[in-house]
């Protein structure tokens, strides 16, 4: 990992980091040359890194109170509300800030798809974020059926009832996961363990993430090849790492206004009545960030269809750097990817608003095209388009454009984007 | 790096949130009444003597069939709730037989019940409470003002919704119109009406007003740190905002290093 | 010079203003964290018992639970009495008066919990005609006090009160 030459200034530090080469990682990590025009859609990455170990560290406090039991779930929950000191608090922040770990890493994922992150030589990368991706959603629906409220048990119900749709042994699966003939203690049980592991796996790959992206550096708004360390980058510390703090404590705000003001605005209120294995809500819907996903499931008729069209959906993310043909990064200068970009925007957005609808009439319909139009966009409009597309010239570096003038290469990119 | 574009990010930011969370509003096909809480808003805090109130109708009317088993009668003196008195607190939960035991004789025994108790159930179990009913359990009322999609507003209006049936509408025997529950039909029989109870503090017991303050005890019972949590986050979202000012300025000094080198 | 010096000592202020107002922001959020693990509401109120003794005999003693751990209530024989007074408060390693440890001399109410490493003594054994810690040998009078073995100090005696002649309160 160490591009360069760090000798520490004293005497121990020396002994130390001849044996363990810590101090070579800290001055790695200060001196990392990065683009200097990294606008704030960068800055989700450490938002990202915030957001994960805050949920490690509230929920390990959670389970110091939490009980894993269907009888006595719900009961611990409110104990952790009403009695625990401050519990109200640190659960807030931990379901809130599921949420706003989505919210985040959806931003991330999509900032990548605007500036071309994803290509050669970064693929890598975007492989392991999806691997993340896709944990973090297993998480977020494991944590869910905790508090064992009723959209706990069902959600716990119908998600598990999709690998019933896998020929031959579906039905065993589902039984295997659920440890009995219906989700009752022994799946709390095996989706509490689940749920304390899953962050800690997140964690690892978040590393090699990391690392991954410390090998080709990171990409930038031009989406240009640049010399490193130049005129076009700067050292990680102070310039990135106060960025990243101001953007930070900007989310911070948000995350806050939700905790304390509207705690369970982003929640259902069905999840408040426990959980009865004899009564369905009228309504059943997944959390916000698994709505996309959920509209795509049900556009489908056929029960194997449905849930097969569901995992593509994931598919198509993984495969990615190789359906994009074009070999530019950025969308700044592929005039066409950009409006296709937008139009994938609100067609993920509406599949959202979709999903959350119930699954008839004009909405399913609506659902349908959307859903089409996702799998277009990935599998037609991509890989053609890196052959038809006339795109615009690119600077030779970040200082010297050819085009626009300075620094607001950056700024023309963030009004591209709004 | 300029405020505007930080101000756009923020907006978008807020845009998708507002997005998929509304998506959640359920479906009822009537809108709520609506009234002005004194704990809504961020600054919001519970009204004493209406929560004091809305606890008096809790005990004479709703605990007849409905539990908060998840209440203490300790929780009645807690700060930011009713905050009766100690001595208040004791002889309420002293007027409760309560069962406890077994005894060094290995029997079960009642007392009288002690503010560290639990609110005492009306049923022991769920199927006692469904069998005195008519088959239709009275939820427990610990969480309900969560539990339902409309919240305080909905509990309210619920309260409030009792009128005539129309008259091609069918109902069954025990069954009871109201305009706000989904479907119209509801098992529970309008529990309030003006003037039921007499109140201690000499309050008007107008329907309206045992309304009010039964919700707003129901409110407090399934959200006792409101009060706490929207004082906390008023210092928090301050201090961020001092913090952030200061993390900027400081990110103007240290990039303009760079800025000025072009 | 003296202008740039001016503009150097602004920017220390800021950054010291930002990673001081940011320091207390973190230990502000520690806090809570911290004091999740303290005893929580329903603990703090559980912390008293009421325990009705008209059923001890002389001589007997029962033993209730209070805040998760046993509390011993003996009820002592006038002989009993006379014993622990008669002690010198020379022969004590941990110096105390039996009058100063049971209010009504005829109830002894002590945390029985040996003071060494938190085992639970046994009733009537030892040398003392007290009680006898099996863990590592420390041995109690018949007030409590430690007379040999490795515990430091006399068994705890916990608030308590008489509520009437009968129900004793702890906590």
């Amino acid at each position: 990992m160490s591009d360069h030459n760090y000798v520490p200034e004293s005497k121990v530090g020396k002994w130390f980091n001849d044996r363990l080469p810590l101090l070579s990682l800290g001055a790695h990590l200060r001196e990392y040359p990065t683009p200097k025009n990294l606008n704030y859609w960068w800055t989700f990455g450490g938002i990202l890194t915030f957001c994960l170990i805050t949920q490690i560290v509230t929920g390990i406090v959670l389970a110091m109170h939490y009980v894993a039991h269907a009888d006595l779930a719900f009961e611990s929950v409110e104990k952790i509300m009403r009695d625990v000191n401050y519990g109200w608090l640190i659960r807030y922040i931990h379901s809130n800030g599921a949420s706003m770990f989505f919210l985040a890493v959806y931003i991330h994922i999509f900032r990548s798809l605007f500036y071309g992150s994803y290509k050669s030589p970064r693929e890598l990368i975007w492989i392991i974020g999806m691997i993340i991706y896709i944990l973090m959603m297993a998480a977020a629906f494991m944590g869910y059926v905790l508090p064992w409220g009723q959209m706990s048990f069902w959600g716990a119900t119908v998600i598990t009832n999709l690998f019933s749709a896998i020929p031959l042994v579906g039905e065993s699966i589902v039984t295997w996961l659920w440890g009995g003939y219906s989700v009752d203690n022994p799946t709390l049980n095996r989706f509490f363990s689940l749920h304390y592991l899953i962050p800690f796996l997140i964690l690892g790959l978040v590393v090699l993430h990391i690392w991954a992206l410390h090998v080709p550096g990171n990409n930038n708004p031009v989406g240009i090849d640049i010399k490193k360390p130049s005129k076009d980058t700067v050292p990680f510390h102070p310039y990135i790492t106060v960025k990243d703090i101001f953007a930070l404590l900007m989310f911070m705000i948000i995350f806050a206004g939700f905790v304390f003001f509207s705690p369970n605005v982003l929640g259902h209120s069905d999840n408040y009545i426990p959980a009865n294995p004899m009564v369905t809500p009228a309504h059943i819907v997944p959390e916000w960030y698994l709505l996309p996903f959920y509209a795509i499931l049900r556009s489908v008729p056929d029960k194997l269809g449905g849930v097969l069209l569901m995992f593509g959906a994931l598919f198509v993310l993984i495969i990615l750097p190789w359906l994009d043909t074009s070999k530019i990064r950025s969308a700044v200068f592929r005039p066409l990817y950009r409006q296709f970009f937008w139009i994938l925007v609100i067609d993920v957005l509406a599949l959202g608003y979709l999903g959350a609808m119930p699954a008839e009439g004009t909405y399913l319909f609506l659902a349908r095209v959307s859903t089409v139009y996702y799998f277009l966009h990935f599998l037609v409009i991509l890989p053609v388009l890196g052959f038809l597309e006339k795109t615009d010239p690119l600077p030779a570096s970040i200082s010297e454009p050819v085009l626009t003038g300075g620094l607001s290469t950056s700024a023309a990119k963030s009004d591209d984007i709004k | 790096m300029t405020l505007n574009r930080l101000i756009k990010l923020t907006l978008s930011i807020l845009f998708v949130v507002l997005f998929s969370s509304k998506s959640f509003a359920a479906g009822s096909n009537i809108e709520n009444l609506k009234v002005d809480w004194s704990f809504a808003g961020i600054t919001g805090k519970f009204d004493r003597s209406s929560l004091q109130r809305g606890y008096q109708v809790y005990k004479e009317v709703c605990a007849s069939c409905h539990s908060m088993q998840y209440l203490s009668f300790r929780n009645l003196g807690e700060k930011g709730g009713p905050e009766f008195s100690e001595e208040e607190v004791k002889a309420i939960a002293a007027g409760y037989e309560v069962n406890d035991g077994p005894n060094s004789d290995g029997e079960m025994f009642t007392r009288p019940g002690r503010a560290s108790d639990k609110f005492v159930k009306p049923y022991p179990n769920v199927n006692a409470a469904m069998a005195a009913n008519g088959g239709a359990y009275p939820p427990d009322l610990s969480v309900i003002v969560k539990a339902r999609s409309g919240g305080a507003n909905y509990i309210y209006s619920l309260l409030m919704g009792y009128e005539e049936k129309p008259a091609d509408f069918v109902l069954d025997e025990g069954v009871y119109y109201n305009k706000y529950m989904e479907g119209n039909k509801i098992k529970m029989p309008a529990p309030l009406s003006d003037d039921l109870i007499e109140y201690s503090d000499g309050t008007k017991a107008s329907l309206d007003q045992l309304s009010k303050d039964v919700t707003t005890f129901l409110t407090w019972a399934a959200e006792p740190h409101l009060e706490a949590r929207h004082k906390t986050g008023t210092k928090v979202i301050i201090y961020l905002i001092l913090l952030a000012t200061l993390v900027y300025f400081s990110m103007k000094k240290i990039w303009l290093r760079v800025d000025s080198e072009k | 010079m003296s202008k740039q010096e001016d503009k150097k000592n602004r920017r220390d202020f800021l950054f010291t203003a930002s990673y001081t107002v940011g320091a207390v922001g973190l230990g502000a959020t520690i806090w809570p964290l911290i004091h999740q693990m303290n005893p929580d509401e329903s603990v703090k109120a559980l912390a008293t018992t009421e325990v009705d003794v008209s059923q001890v005999a002389p001589g007997k003693s029962i033993t209730v639970l209070w805040r998760g751990k046993p509390v011993f209530i003996k009820r002592r024989t006038p002989e009993e009495i006379a014993e622990v007074r008669a002690v010198d408060l020379k022969d004590l390693k941990d110096p105390q008066k039996d009058e100063d440890r049971a209010k009504n001399p005829e109830w002894l109410v002590m945390l029985g919990v040996c003071t060494h490493l938190g085992c639970v003594p046994l009733a009537d054994k030892g040398d003392f005609k007290g009680w006898f810690c099996p863990c590592h040998g420390s041995h109690y009078d018949g007030s409590g006090r430690i007379r040999k073995g490795p515990a430091p100090v006399n068994m705890e005696i916990p608030e308590y009160e008489f509520v009437d002649s009968n129900t004793i309160k702890i906590g």
